[in-house]
């Protein structure tokens, strides 16, 4: 199809920038979550929960916007996904309740069994969140059976294959590369000598988890490779991911933690970027009849309510990012604990 | 079941469950502002004692409010695809805006309202809880135009026809300012006021009875006064809005409301009752003849549509309507009351004289809360069967290709885990109240600190 820069391109991009926001923002939280156990001292544990604790809630405010952009923008697709992937849904829905309620929940009591029973579900809430979100991702790449009345029209179980899975468990590498960075950045001694640690074995981990997944993209999906053959510029994307992530190694190593933390922001940008270039314009290819996919214009909301919803983007994303920004300069530097602290 | 029937108890079970912490964080929200507007005038660490408390019950409240407000949003989408596709163009861009609008915002300066105290400087810091109390209202506004919006709709057309009918947005301002929106914000959000008004009441009262904290208690509770005395009465006068509202909109609501069966008879209103919904009539009651065909026309003598006027499939069950809706009408009632009540002993300064009335005060706490499920019962039960009022109904609302199966499954995990859940927040609400506020003397006063952080 033609590339055409209309009203339902210009919300393809938006969703896919909130989406980018919640994985780089709500990822480094995930991450941490998943680490978690890893410490095992409270002290260490509580200052890696208050490493993310002013910033979760927003950062996981992402999601629930992006949702509700979803559902303004493409209702058919909110629709479709949402009922389709219903026993998914659940699940996620489950584990993120209990995500935020331990993290509110760990620091009440100082019984020792108290603390361990959330953390252990802070820290597996975080992962399968992660592997859920990665599974959905790669549900978009491998496509869906979607019908003729845009309803799916396939099982649960049939979502989870061998290369869902695998995106899946990259998704919870990223994650894991991107909050040990974070805990780098934000902690201290001890604590931050550990974290170092964890950045090497990380990044091993998630290159081998990314080199995989593209292979087997390359060689069972390449409709995913379609655009890139037409528009040869597109390979700058794929080009500056590399970059990026080989970059944070050698930030690592000279000590500047936040521009390896930016590398790793990038990285994850442009991943997603690559995703979205692959599948423009669908957005639910469907296995059963291409005709049927969900693509951004037979999924759209009218041209009315995507302008408006543009004008209300424009007024209020400015302001979002701004005082996020803000906040984020407000909490900087190392964490110390207080008597408001987790 | 049917699937229809398991969606909607899950879909009640969930929105009523995620409804008793919103109205808490509003009402807190609202009395932060005047507790930390207080200590910035005055300075006085009694008022920073409280700000510290009660910041810290907020922060439980959201927390619990915000882990089930995402399951809701999502529910649209799992258990209702078809209404979804048919309201997504109207309803959808509402939900953005309260991400975009409110939901940042609340959870944003959230961070530095608990996290901040050593970081900003005090002024800033009140800044920021005003903008998280407006934050939380206006998340109230973008969800309650999306509900009125279904209640009445307006500002849109109907495309397509059959099953992938759909409404879109003509008119953005009159989709936000349909016929029931703005009284029925009003409304929420005095019972939202109410419900945070009363849990501090209730507090105070308990420690004052104990003997425990009293400078603190005392005080805290004449704040909460004041604004219990504004949201009851504020609160009566919205309803009666409201009610004047679905006169209009949906007349068939208000007949159930007040089991008004004969269109051809003038209104009577009931003060309690039992509806035979057989033999039409109401049982075991009292009522004012007139009374309601008064309050809506302001003229006694004038009928009122009854629900003997309407086709037999598009009325509301009658009883849970009419008992839900009187049981909250009795409630605000009797928050006046006390409220009232409240005041004038304070103004005879003899509000910490009577036990009996601090014990009351205890177990007011429950008055708003119950009266705001109530409410939405009223609201929503007295909607059926339409899910979008005269456009689509309930049962061709659903998710085609969700079974009951699935539904149950989750509907019994959600019963487990938000009983879990019901039961940690009394748990931790209550250990909190027993600890109780620091003593001041352990609080650095902020403006102390702030001469040492802030010195460069
Ligand atoms: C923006 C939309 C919206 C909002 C703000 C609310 N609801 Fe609602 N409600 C619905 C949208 C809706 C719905 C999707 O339209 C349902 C599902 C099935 C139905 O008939 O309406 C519904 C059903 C429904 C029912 C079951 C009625 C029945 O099936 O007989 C109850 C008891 C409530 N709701 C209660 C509430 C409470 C306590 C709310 C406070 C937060 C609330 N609703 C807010
Ligand atoms: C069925 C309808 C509802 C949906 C879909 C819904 C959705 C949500 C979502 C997704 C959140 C989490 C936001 C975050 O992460 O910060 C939330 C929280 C919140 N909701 Fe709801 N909500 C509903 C009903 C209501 C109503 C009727 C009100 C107010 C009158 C309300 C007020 C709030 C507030 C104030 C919060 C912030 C958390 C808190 O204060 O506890 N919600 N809601
Ligand atoms: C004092 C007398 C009261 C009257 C006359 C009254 C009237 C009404 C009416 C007519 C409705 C239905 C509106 C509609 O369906 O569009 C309603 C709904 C509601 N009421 Fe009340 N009410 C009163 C007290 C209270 C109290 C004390 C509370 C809670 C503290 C409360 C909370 C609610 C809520 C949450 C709703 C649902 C939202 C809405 O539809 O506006 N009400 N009320």
């Amino acid at each position: 199809m033609e590339f055409t820069f209309d009203l339902n391109t210009i919300w393809f991009i938006l969703i896919g920038i909130l989406l980018a926001g919640y994985a780089i923002l709500d990822g480094f939280d995930l991450g941490v979550g998943a680490l978690h156990l890893l410490f095992k001292k409270d002290e260490e544990r509580r200052i890696a929960i208050n490493a993310i604790g002013p910033v979760w809630d927003g950062n996981e405010v992402w999601l629930v916007t992006g949702g509700g952009a979803l559902f303004a923008a493409f209702p058919d697709v909110y629709a479709t996904v949402f009922s389709g992937f219903y026993t998914a849904f659940m699940l996620l829905l489950f584990v993120l309740i209990f995500r935020a309620v331990a993290l509110e929940f760990r620091s009440k009591q100082e019984a020792k069994w108290w603390r361990q029973m959330w953390d252990v579900l802070f820290s597996v809430a975080s992962i399968v969140i992660a592997l859920l979100m990665g599974v959905a991702l790669g549900n978009i790449v491998t496509g869906v059976p979607v019908g003729a009345d845009k309803e799916f029209a396939g099982s649960f179980l049939g979502l989870i294959t061998p290369y869902t899975v695998l995106v899946g468990i990259t998704t919870v590498a990223l994650f894991m590369m991107h909050g040990s960075i974070y805990l780098v950045m934000k902690t201290e001694g001890e604590i931050q000598q550990k974290a170092r640690g964890w950045v090497n074995n990380t990044i091993i981990f998630f290159v081998i988890c990314f080199v995989s997944t593209t292979m087997a993209t390359l060689v069972y999906f390449p409709h995913m490779t379609q655009h890139f053959k037409d528009t040869p510029f597109l390979f700058i994307l794929a080009l500056l991911n590399m970059l990026a992530i080989a970059n944070i190694p050698r930030e690592i190593h000279h000590k500047k933690e936040f521009k390896a933390f930016l590398s790793s922001c990038a990285s994850i940008a442009a991943l997603l970027a690559l995703f979205a270039a692959g599948i423009f314009p669908n957005i639910v290819i469907s296995t059963i009849n291409p005709d049927y996919s969900l693509t951004i214009y037979n999924a759209a909301s009218s041209q009315k309510t995507l302008s408006t919803m543009l004008t209300i983007a424009i007024i209020g994303m400015p302001f979002v990012i701004g005082y996020t920004i803000t906040i984020y300069w407000i909490f900087r530097g190392k964490v110390k604990l207080d008597k408001m602290s987790y | 079941m049917d699937t229809e029937i398991l969606a909607r108890i899950q879909f009640a079970f969930t929105v009523a469950f995620h409804y008793i912490y919103p109205p808490l964080s509003i009402g807190l929200g609202i009395l932060l502002v005047m507790m930390e507007g207080m200590y910035i005038k005055t300075k006085n660490p009694l008022y920073e004692q409280m700000t510290k408390f009660w910041v810290k019950v907020f922060a439980l409240t959201f927390a619990i409010g915000v882990a089930t407000g995402i399951v809701m949003e999502f529910e649209f989408g799992t258990n209702w695809a078809t209404y979804s596709r048919f309201v997504g163009d109207v309803f959808g861009s509402a939900l953005a805006a309260e991400g975009i609008f409110a939901f940042f915002l609340e959870s944003g300066f959230l961070a530095l309202l608990v996290f901040g105290w050593d970081k900003v400087k005090p002024r800033t810091h009140f800044i920021s809880t005003i903008i998280v109390s407006l934050g939380s209202m206006f998340s109230a506004v973008w969800i309650v135009v999306a509900n009125s919006w279904q209640q009445t709709p307006a500002g849109y057309h109907i495309v397509r026809e059959g099953l992938s009918a759909r409404a879109e947005i003509t008119d953005f301002w009159a989709m936000v300012f349909n016929p029931s929106s703005v009284d029925r914000l009003l409304h929420v959000l005095s019972g939202a006021w109410l419900a945070g008004a009363f849990l501090v009441i209730s507090v105070s009262a308990f420690y004052i009875l104990k003997n425990r904290h009293l400078d603190f208690a005392k005080s805290s509770l004449r704040i909460a006064m004041l604004l219990a005395l504004f949201a009851s009465l504020f609160q009566l006068f919205t309803g009666h809005q409201s009610a004047i509202g679905v006169n209009e909109n949906q007349p068939a609501k208000l007949a159930a409301m007040e089991a008004h069966f004969d269109s051809s008879a003038v209104g009577d209103l009931h003060l309690f009752g039992w509806v035979d919904e057989k033999n039409k009539e109401v049982k075991l009651g009292v009522s004012i003849p007139g009374l309601l065909s008064y309050l809506v026309y302001g003229d006694a003598a004038k009928p009122i549509a009854g629900l003997n006027s309407f086709p037999k499939n598009e009325t509301p069950p009658v009883n849970i309507v009419f008992q839900s809706y009187h049981i909250m009408v009795a409630i605000g009632f009797f928050l006046i009351g006390i409220s009232v009540l409240g005041v004038f002993l304070w103004w005879r300064s003899k509000l910490f004289n009577h036990r009996w009335l601090l014990r009351v005060f205890v177990f007011s706490v429950l008055g708003p809360q119950i009266a705001n499920q109530l409410g939405w019962i009223t609201a929503e039960v007295g909607r059926q069967p339409w899910i979008v009022y005269g456009l689509l109904k309930t049962s061709d609302a659903l998710s085609k290709v969700v079974t009951a199966g699935q539904i149950m499954f989750s509907l019994i995990l959600f019963a487990v885990i938000y009983l879990f859940l019901f039961i940690l927040f009394i748990y931790l609400l209550n250990e909190k109240i027993k600890h109780g506020p620091e003593e001041p003397e352990t609080i650095v006063s902020e403006y102390e600190k702030q001469k040492f952080i802030f010195e460069k």
